[in-house]
């Protein structure tokens, strides 16, 4: 495995329960700084649940449990002492499915500003062209940044979620399964996207698509019934596997 | 070669369709057809009380069988006056009950309450007002007092707690009818928060949001029509509501500024007159209350519309 050399999340002996079913197994790993880390594996092989603690979002939902430590910067983010609302400030999210607010576009990317910064009207305006420029979409919407996000085609309204998060400025973006939604070109936009956005975030992305991963990602883990089987550079990952079992999920034996 | 299909039965088939589709247009029009003969009953029946006092009848206080003089403004205040205190107490009640149940309510406690909540919509309105009378009333009469104090000297709502502790009149009216309405207003309520995507609440989550702001920044604006049918399900019923008002509101044509005064809404000038309405000009200036409260009626569904469609203007165009 690959020194991660500049970890910018690490975790240790992560455990997850929902209820009694234990659906993460002792995980330990290092997400590296400004890099694109790809977690793929079978259905249920609990990428998602990984990836929902890292901002906690598991904590909405009544019974669900994880122990161990995920370090950020130094701090352990499951401490109870944690603030919630600076964790998910600064650890960003986008979901299977585009999920524009009922508002104007223009709404939904200072609606997550708001809630932490209080702007001037020229500086709010001057941030939203900024996330929608980092996010490709400036060129489609300036025209019609009045409009309800829900009026725009699939593909730009997973662009926006994208420009929604990093309008707050965090350092990690979690993306889970970002583009399952979308049809091809969309999708093709989406993975561009990615990497732009790598030189100045931390990413990381749940994908069922290998070769989506193959394709965005620079580190890859690859996850099996709850276990952390594989982790490293996503290269050697998909050309010479240490574990037979990676080998056999990424050339289709099984999954 | 057999056909699968013969001649004559597709015919029948056709046959049917056809009659089908012409029973549920007959169905369909009946309601216009119902509503309109309510309508023109209603015109019909408030002609010569129309005739006699013309648009006054609108803006007069007085309500007098022996002289038969009538005017309608004290049932219009009285039913827009309990209405909006039914709404105004309603509405952020049920707001919170709704909001409990499906955001932060443990999940053994979502069904009791649900039920609950509707169990109080089925309590005949009767019960609500002996209820009302009996038990409220008396109760209220010794919170009046305070309410009369601590109110009555305010700017610009002062004029409406001051008056004799009486325990029944139109506050009263208003509360009980707020206790009515809660129960049709939070289900929807409920039932519309509930539809909410998880993941668009996640999503307002996953910026950081509190509870709090998802809710009124999210789930409100997303759920903005049905809670706004809600609303108005409420309005309708505190609008209509007969029997419990009447035990409760005091059944008095004076016009007063107080809340605490008894007053007359429409139904309950109804429900109290319509037996004992001696003359055709008695009688149909009743029948022209009813008409004014289906105007009233049709006058606030309209609003309600127009306010949707204000909200969606300023939220930007669906595309």
């Amino acid at each position: 495995m690959n020194e991660i050399t500049n970890p910018k999340i690490i975790l240790k002996d992560l455990n997850f329960h929902y209820g009694s079913y234990h659906a993460l197994k002792s995980v330990n790993l290092s997400i590296p700084e400004k890099k694109v880390t790809a977690f793929i594996g079978p259905s249920g092989c609990g990428k998602s649940t990984l990836l929902r603690t890292f901002n906690r979002m598991y904590e909405l939902y009544p019974k669900q449990k994880a122990t161990g430590e995920i370090i950020l910067d130094g701090e352990n983010i499951l401490d109870a002492q944690q603030d919630l609302n600076r964790l998910r400030a600064k650890v960003g999210m986008v979901f299977q499915k585009p999920t524009p607010f009922p508002m104007s576009i223009f709404d939904n990317i200072t609606f997550g500003v708001k809630l932490y910064e209080s702007l001037s009207k020229r500086d709010m305006a001057d941030r939203v062209e900024w996330a929608l420029r980092k996010a490709a979409l400036w060129n489609e919407v300036k025209d019609k940044l009045k409009q309800n996000g829900t009026s725009l085609s699939g593909g730009q309204q997973q662009r926006l979620c994208i420009a929604r998060a990093i309008a707050v400025k965090p350092e990690v973006v979690l993306l889970d399964e970002p583009a399952s939604a979308l049809d091809p070109i969309s999708t093709a936009h989406i993975e561009e996207l990615i990497h732009e956005l790598k030189k100045d975030y931390t990413i990381i992305i749940v994908t069922h698509n290998m070769q989506q991963a193959a394709r965005v990602s620079d580190y890859t883990a690859y996850m099996y019934l709850g276990e952390l089987i594989e982790f490293g550079n996503t290269d050697m990952i998909f050309t010479t596997p240490k574990k037979t079992a990676t080998e056999d999920y990424i050339t289709g034996k099984f999954g | 070669m057999s056909k699968l299909f013969p001649d004559t039965r597709l015919k029948r088939q056709h046959l049917l369709d056809l009659a089908f589709l012409n029973i549920t247009r007959l169905f369909a029009f009946l309601v216009f057809a119902i509503l309109a003969g309510i309508v023109v009953t209603l015109l019909i029946g408030s002609l010569p009380s129309i005739k006699a006092f013309g648009f006054g009848f609108l803006f007069s206080p007085e309500w007098n069988p022996v002289t038969d003089q009538f005017g309608a403004l004290v049932p219009i205040i009285g039913t827009l006056a309990t209405s909006v205190i039914a709404l105004l107490i309603g509405i952020p009640a049920s707001f919170g009950i709704a909001l409990f149940i499906t955001e932060m309510s443990p999940r053994w406690l979502k069904r009791p309450l649900g039920i609950a909540v509707e169990l109080l919509a089925g309590i005949p309105s009767i019960i609500y007002g002996m209820w009302g009378l009996f038990v409220f009333a008396p109760d209220f009469a010794k919170i009046e007092p305070w309410l009369t104090d601590h109110l009555g000297n305010a700017a610009l709502i002062g004029p409406l707690f001051q008056g004799p502790p009486m325990g029944i009149g139109m506050l009263t009216a208003g509360l009980i009818l707020a206790i009515m309405v809660i129960p049709f207003i939070a289900s929807v309520m409920r039932d519309v928060f509930e539809i909410v995507p998880p993941l668009l609440k996640e999503s307002a989550y996953g910026l950081g949001a509190t509870t709090w702001e998802v809710v009124w920044h999210v789930v409100l604006p997303y759920t903005k029509i049905g809670v706004v049918g809600g609303i108005m399900l409420g309005l309708g019923r505190a609008l209509g509501e007969t029997m419990a008002v009447t035990f409760v509101i005091g059944n008095a044509h004076e016009l007063s500024a107080s809340l605490l005064m008894p007053g007359n809404s429409i139904s309950s000038a109804l429900a109290n007159e319509f037996t004992e309405a001696v003359g055709p000009l008695y009688t149909s200036a009743l029948i022209e209350l009813g008409l004014i409260l289906f105007l009233i009626t049709f006058i606030v569904l309209s609003l309600s519309k127009l306010l949707l469609m204000q909200l969606s203007k300023r939220e930007g165009k669906q595309s």
